[in-house]
């Protein structure tokens, strides 16, 4: 574990660490697919963690458990290898599931190497208030 | 091997399970998932990924990361282009979509099976499942797209 609260074991492997809202998986040889080039899963990995930090976030500590439902992504450019990072934008987020967009990029902020759309299902840990 | 021991004859089969085994310990990625070959035909390709205590994302449950499933499918599709086309030419993954159907149950190794459907000049179309034993009763569900990277005749 890199010491950041909240980060399970898979996050870990991947080396992330939280930059402000974004999320940044520096490069190491580990992440590598084909020669030269990040893996396609290790790109997408980051994406989800950052889609998950993000609802985490927008759920202000309310005690909900988060869950995948389906992710979407497109490659838009081969990951180098250098450090990534990605940053979740939540479209919309209700009682039991959030719509998140996510975009990855290397160097500057403009050049994508990946976007992806994800949904997640929130399961909230207590049960809402009956309307009186 | 140690020396004089008697060759034993490989089956085109096997031959190609070692061929694949070293490419695939050379792919630091699926090296770090503990991601293997599991089998192939025409079209198709399985790959395996033991339970391990780095893949979890759930630590109250166990459950693994969907991310870790990802890559798994995405290896597999990729293979499948490979096997399905014979053509050694790069392909890189245009996008891919991923259903989580159920979580992968803890200390069970994930099978992800992908086939490749459909073949153009440039462009590879993929689908397929993941299971933790039983193919009917699957944990995800992918769809995507392969481009021919190569550069074109």
């Amino acid at each position: 574990m890199t010491g950041v609260p909240g980060f399970p074991p898979y996050a870990a492997m991947l080396g992330l660490r939280r930059d402000g809202t974004a999320l940044v998986m520096p490069f190491d040889v580990s992440l590598i697919g084909s020669p030269g080039r990040l893996h396609g899963g290790s790109v997408a990995g980051l994406m989800e963690m950052a889609a998950n930090m993000a609802v985490r976030d927008a759920l202000e500590g309310a005690p909900a458990a988060i869950k995948p439902i389906n992710v979407t992504v497109d490659y838009l450019r081969e990951g180098a290898p250098e450090d990534t990072f990605a940053e979740a934008v939540i479209q919309r987020i209700g009682r039991r599931v959030a719509n998140v967009r996510v975009e990855a990029w290397q160097g500057s902020r403009s050049r994508l190497i990946a976007a992806a759309r994800m949904n997640l299902l929130i399961v909230r840990s207590q049960a809402p208030v009956a309307d009186a | 091997m140690s020396e004089g021991e008697p060759r034993t004859e490989l089956s085109a089969d096997d031959k190609f399970r070692r061929y694949v085994d070293r490419f695939m310990s050379m792919v630091p990625h699926l090296q770090a998932l503990g991601i293997g070959f599991v089998a192939r035909g025409s079209n198709w390709a399985e790959l395996g990924m033991p339970y391990a205590p780095q893949l979890v994302a759930y630590p109250e449950t166990g459950v693994i990361a969907s991310g870790a499933i990802f890559s798994l499918m995405d290896s597999a599709a990729g293979f499948s282009v490979l096997v399905a086309s014979g053509r050694i030419e790069p392909h890189a993954t245009l996008d891919l979509r991923c259903d989580y159907l159920r979580p992968a149950e803890p200390g069970k190794t994930v099978i992800g099976r992908a086939e490749c459907y459909k073949l153009t000049r440039r462009v590879a179309f993929v689908r397929g499942i993941a299971h933790d034993g039983d193919a009917d009763h699957p944990i995800a569900h992918v769809a995507g797209t392969f481009m021919f990277t190569g550069s074109p005749a």
